[in-house]
């Protein structure tokens, strides 16, 4: 499973019955709040075992998952 | 009962050899808190020289990690500090849930030079925190907070009013959100600039030694290093450092009502009414057997929520949610009937029931009211797929 895959399922897990496509700003939806926000930085820091860095805590790097999936890429340490 | 004791500038000899981190925390309460708080809530005063021994004991810097003076406690070793010292004092305790939402707050998202300037004096309790988030008209939604936050070349300039910030009569270091050109936004504020006013805040209902402060600040300028995260990213770190201070103030229930079992069971064992204990009467019985139960349900709770911090699930955020919601609600119904159970002596001064009992409002209503609480915890149950959730709603969906 790609990491667009991992942050679409997270996000369906809490709801269930969001219609959601890679590019759809998720706090444009009306039900997504700050709240869920920083859920989304302890999912993404947790399951793909990176440091968001404080210049990257930016609500436009979680607005949709091709920006989270884009903001792993950058964090993501070389192996 | 309470104490007409002095406190005294230090009781550095009276601290015990090394020992498990809750038995030195109990320690540091049990000598150093619980037998003036009474006095901490009359003078409505929070005596540095607590402040102080708390910082001998590396209190301060609990969440911070040693690199920067910290003692790299665990969120569930933060827990029982807090426990403990909720049950000596609340006020004690909103200093420690302000300080560590601030100075873990620096920590995370904190710019380089912010870092560097500040957190090893926070670690050491040199600099204390506030965190500025209510306004005037602006509590529970804190969205619609109006205070503003301008960028002029290297600097913002900050401009508004923030009322009942705990703390705010003394701190250094003040977590301050502001409306910026992208959005709500964070900044770190050092109180001894120019452009910050505090105005003390007095006879507030319980928490009497916190020191509430209305913080105005008018031309503030700050370097734009002071911005924490990015512009725009207020909302998120307000909900990551509230996350953290709900976690304090739930552990701070737990002791309150620990405090509650505490005496009552002393005073129903020593106070006689129609020639028996009264703590022989059944239902005398029942409240006490009431208190228990809270006293487990929410310890268990607040260790959930520790576990999963621990773990970094994010799942810990609404378990903080309902941790503190059933502390705070128990810690009321407990505050409640120890003072039933003193009669007129619970109504008097000369009891710690009374304190507890007023304390133990403004936890209702403190980092999230019951209310905004019953709210998200309820939208779980109908957008979580979390196990425990699913499980009392009968199975996924």
């Amino acid at each position: 499973m790609n990491e667009r895959a991992e942050i679409r399922m997270f996000i369906r897990e809490r709801f269930p019955n969001a219609e959601l496509d890679d590019q759809q700003n998720i706090f444009a939806l009306g039900y997504v709040n700050s709240l869920f926000a920083m859920e989304l930085v302890l999912f993404i820091e947790k399951h793909f075992r990176i440091e968001i860095p404080n210049e990257e805590l930016d609500i436009a790097n979680f607005c949709t998952i091709d920006a989270m999936s884009e903001l792993v890429g950058r964090c993501a340490v070389p192996a | 009962m309470t104490s007409s004791r002095a406190h005294p500038e230090s009781v550095a000899d009276a601290r015990a050899a090394p020992e498990s981190a809750r038995t030195g925390f109990r320690s540091f309460v049990d000598q150093v808190v619980a037998p003036y708080a009474g006095e901490f809530d009359r003078r409505e005063e929070m005596p540095r020289s607590v402040l102080r021994e708390a910082a001998a004991r590396g209190y301060w810097g609990a969440a911070l990690p040693a690199s920067v003076g910290g003692a790299g406690m665990d969120m569930m070793t933060l827990g029982e500090l807090h426990e403990e010292i909720g049950r000596g004092c609340s006020s004690l305790r909103n200093f420690f849930t302000v300080h560590t939402m601030t100075s873990a707050t620096v920590h995370r998202w904190g710019s380089q030079e912010a870092r560097d300037r500040l957190l090893e004096g926070m670690a050491a309790g040199e600099l204390l925190g506030a965190f500025c988030l209510t306004e005037p008209e602006a509590g529970s939604d804190a969205a619609a907070g109006t205070a503003t936050a301008t960028r002029s070349g290297n600097c913002y300039r900050i401009n508004g009013t923030k009322r009942w910030i705990t703390a705010g009569e003394m701190a250094d270091v003040m977590l301050v959100f502001a409306n910026a050109e992208r959005g709500r936004s964070a900044f770190i504020v050092e109180a001894a600039g120019p452009g910050v006013e505090r105005i003390p805040i007095r006879g507030m209902l319980g928490c009497r030694a916190s020191m509430l402060a209305e913080v105005r600040f008018e031309d503030c300028r700050v370097p734009a290093s002071a911005l924490l995260g990015r512009e725009g990213a207020g909302g998120m770190i307000a909900t990551s450092a509230l996350d953290l201070g709900r976690y304090s103030v739930a552990a701070g229930c737990v002791g309150l009502i620990q405090a509650c079992l505490e005496a009552c069971v002393d005073y129903t064992s020593h106070r006689r009414q129609g020639g028996a204990m009264i703590k022989d009467h059944q239902l005398v019985r029942r409240m006490i057997s009431e208190m228990v139960a809270d006293l487990r349900a929410a310890r268990l709770l607040c260790r959930h929520a520790g576990e999963l911090k621990d773990s970094g699930d994010p799942a810990t955020i609404t378990a903080t949610w309902i941790a503190k919601y059933r502390a705070s609600v128990s810690a009321m119904r407990c505050a409640t009937d120890a003072v039933q159970l003193h009669g007129a002596n619970g109504c008097s001064d000369d009891f710690a029931v009374g304190r507890y009992f007023r304390d133990a409002k403004i936890m209702e209503i403190i980092e999230g009211s019951s209310e905004i609480q019953q709210l998200l915890i309820s939208d779980s149950a109908y957008h979580d797929n979390d196990p425990f959730t699913r499980e009392l709603v009968g199975g996924p969906r």
